[in-house]
């Protein structure tokens, strides 16, 4: 098995597009090298996780590779940063580390990435099509780009991405190759009651769940009834790419590569087939609570970033409310996105009922939440997720009207009624 | 004693103790760079300091970031040894691939088989070599 480089390949690492280019392309390389790729192929479109400052290395690498004259040669959207640069000093976060990532947002902008800072880049104007064939980072925007929408992506590192946006090129590996986008194994739903299919936490719990089966393998679900909005799909797979590693999920009749269940499988038989219900259900939204109390500090939505939708569906439960003292209520989003929601006349309910928005970033990727915040409220997989190890914080999940109640009594108040209780 | 050929991808040694599991690993969330301690409080590994071990995984899991949480560990010498995974790891594989080209500094990164995976599993100690053997001395 060898690779196979182009003449343009060979371009590139000759330094004849830079030195940026050459660092970028001799990178790529060694990884294609490494996975056993024979050849590259060609990305009409990229989506920069790199951005996220994690210390003076992700630093030192946007800055080193803005300093050799790196400039992507692709349309390139931007994840978050490690850094809201307006609202930062509104809470904890150090003065040194907003600094410096603030530092690393500009270096990504001088080599020409698209300012979006947003973790659902397929919500804005750089959404790829079907087919295309692009290199995201950001494991909930890639399993939304090949899921929902059909373009294809392999799940990119951070630090690769930009290495392919300034080349535009990656291995042909993986998720890239149609045949690789096949079903592996079949997840059917099984007597489970259509009011829970209709509960806004459904998607998200069997994301979840999802992502448990199928750790990197692609699932393939049967028996969803209702049609999932495109919050749910997205709520679906992050919780897909948290408690797993799912690039790609087919549900049928829903995602566009799924038409039939034989159409997911190409054909071929699955290798394991998975029954889910309702229990399974109920103990995949059991282990999203990890809370030792019933109080909580804060009550967190946004992740991945809230949409627009999600302002329209929120603003009318907050109306003419206010949040308990006790609690603070944070809504991450990007810029764009609270621009269009201010200009719906969303806003002012939220900060009427007491709410903070913070863009650019989430309580995740910048150190904002002060050490006294230990209990948070959720409707986020993710955020339920990594908050235990990131934030040293302990979850209650719940849905949206949920999250708004506990938001208002200070403890947890769930409306038991559909999932029944302790789920 | 039993002894394991591994695949190479990033060239590194060490002889010592040895960290293995068969459950993936999101390094961001779940690998503390600046400390070198398992974060992940579902891991089974939550707890242990990984510096300059041989960390047997199957593989990372989730979050794409976590190239960029390995890279940190190593610019800080907070990372294991060498880490073993079930096949090619592409997130670990870069962090060390882009540690050698920015920082001339790296870790070892070795890819096993199934069987050769089963056959790490348990193990207190480890030595590996920079072609990728693998020693199991107990």
């Amino acid at each position: 098995m060898t690779l196979h480089l182009s003449e343009q390949d060979r371009a590139f690492l000759d330094g004849k597009h830079g030195r940026a280019g050459r660092f970028a392309m001799s990178i790529l390389v060694r990884m294609a090298e490494a996975q056993g790729a024979t050849a590259m192929l060609d990305i009409t479109g990229a989506h920069i996780d790199s951005t996220v400052y994690q210390g003076e290395a992700t630093l030192e690498f946007a800055e080193h590779l803005a300093e050799l004259g790196g400039q992507v040669t692709v349309p390139s959207s931007v994840n978050v940063s490690g850094v809201d640069p307006e609202g930062w000093r509104e809470w904890a976060v150090p003065e040194d580390w907003a600094m410096k990532a603030y530092r690393q947002m500009q270096a990504y902008q001088s080599m020409g990435c698209t300012p979006t800072w947003t973790c659902a880049p397929y919500q804005t104007a750089m959404r790829p099509r079907f087919g295309q064939q692009i290199a995201w980072g950001e494991s909930n925007a890639i399993a939304f780009a090949n899921s929902v929408i059909g373009a294809r992506t392999e799940r990119y590192p951070d630090l690769m991405d930009i290495c392919a946006a300034i080349t535009g090129r990656v291995p042909a590996l993986g998720l890239h190759l149609d045949e690789n986008r096949r079903g592996e194994l079949l997840m059917r739903l099984v007597d489970v009651p259509i009011e829970i299919q209709r509960d806004d936490t459904f998607c998200t719990v069997l994301g979840f769940l999802m992502g448990q089966i199928a750790q990197e393998r692609i699932p393939v679900i049967e028996g969803v009834e209702i049609l999932p909005t495109e919050d749910d799909l997205k709520m679906m797979g992050a919780g897909g790419a948290s408690a797993g590693a799912v690039a790609l999920f087919h549900i049928v009749g829903v995602t566009p590569e799924a038409s039939t269940t034989a159409t997911a499988f190409g054909g071929r038989e699955p290798e394991e087939t998975f029954d889910i219900d309702l229990a399974t259900l109920q103990r995949a939204r059991r282990e999203l609570t990890t809370n030792d109390r019933d109080t909580v500090d804060m009550v967190a939505l946004g992740s991945p970033h809230f949409s627009l939708a999600e302002f329209e569906r929120l603003a009318p439960l907050l109306k003419g409310r206010r949040k308990h003292d006790n609690v603070e209520f944070l809504v991450t989003t990007s810029r764009m996105m609270r621009a269009l929601a201010e200009q719906a006349g969303l806003l002012e309910p939220l900060r009427e009922f007491g709410a903070r928005i913070t863009v650019d970033t989430c309580i995740l990727t910048t150190p904002m939440l002060p050490e006294s915040i230990t209990q948070i409220m959720t409707n986020s997989a993710k955020y339920a997720y990594y908050s235990p190890g990131l934030l040293n914080a302990r979850v209650a999940f719940g849905g949206i009207a949920d999250c708004v109640e506990t938001a208002v009594n200070g403890k947890v108040s769930r409306d038991e009624r559909v999932w029944g209780a302790g789920a | 004693m039993s002894v394991i050929q591994g695949r190479v991808l990033v060239e590194g040694s060490a002889a010592g103790a040895a960290l293995t599991s068969t459950e993936p690993l999101s390094f961001w969330g779940g690998y503390d760079q600046f400390t070198g301690e398992v974060i992940d409080r579902r891991h089974p590994l939550s707890g242990a300091d990984a510096v300059g071990t041989v960390l047997v995984l199957p593989a990372s899991r989730g979050s794409s970031t976590t190239a960029a949480v390995l890279l940190e560990a190593i610019r800080r010498e907070n990372a294991p040894a060498v880490i073993i995974t079930r096949g090619t790891d592409r997130f670990l594989t870069l962090a060390a691939i882009v540690a050698h080209e920015m920082y001339d500094r790296t870790i070892g990164i070795v890819s096993v088989d199934a069987d050769g995976f089963e056959q790490l599993l348990g193990a207190g100690q480890l030595e590996v070599t920079p072609d990728g053997q693998i020693t199991r001395p107990d």
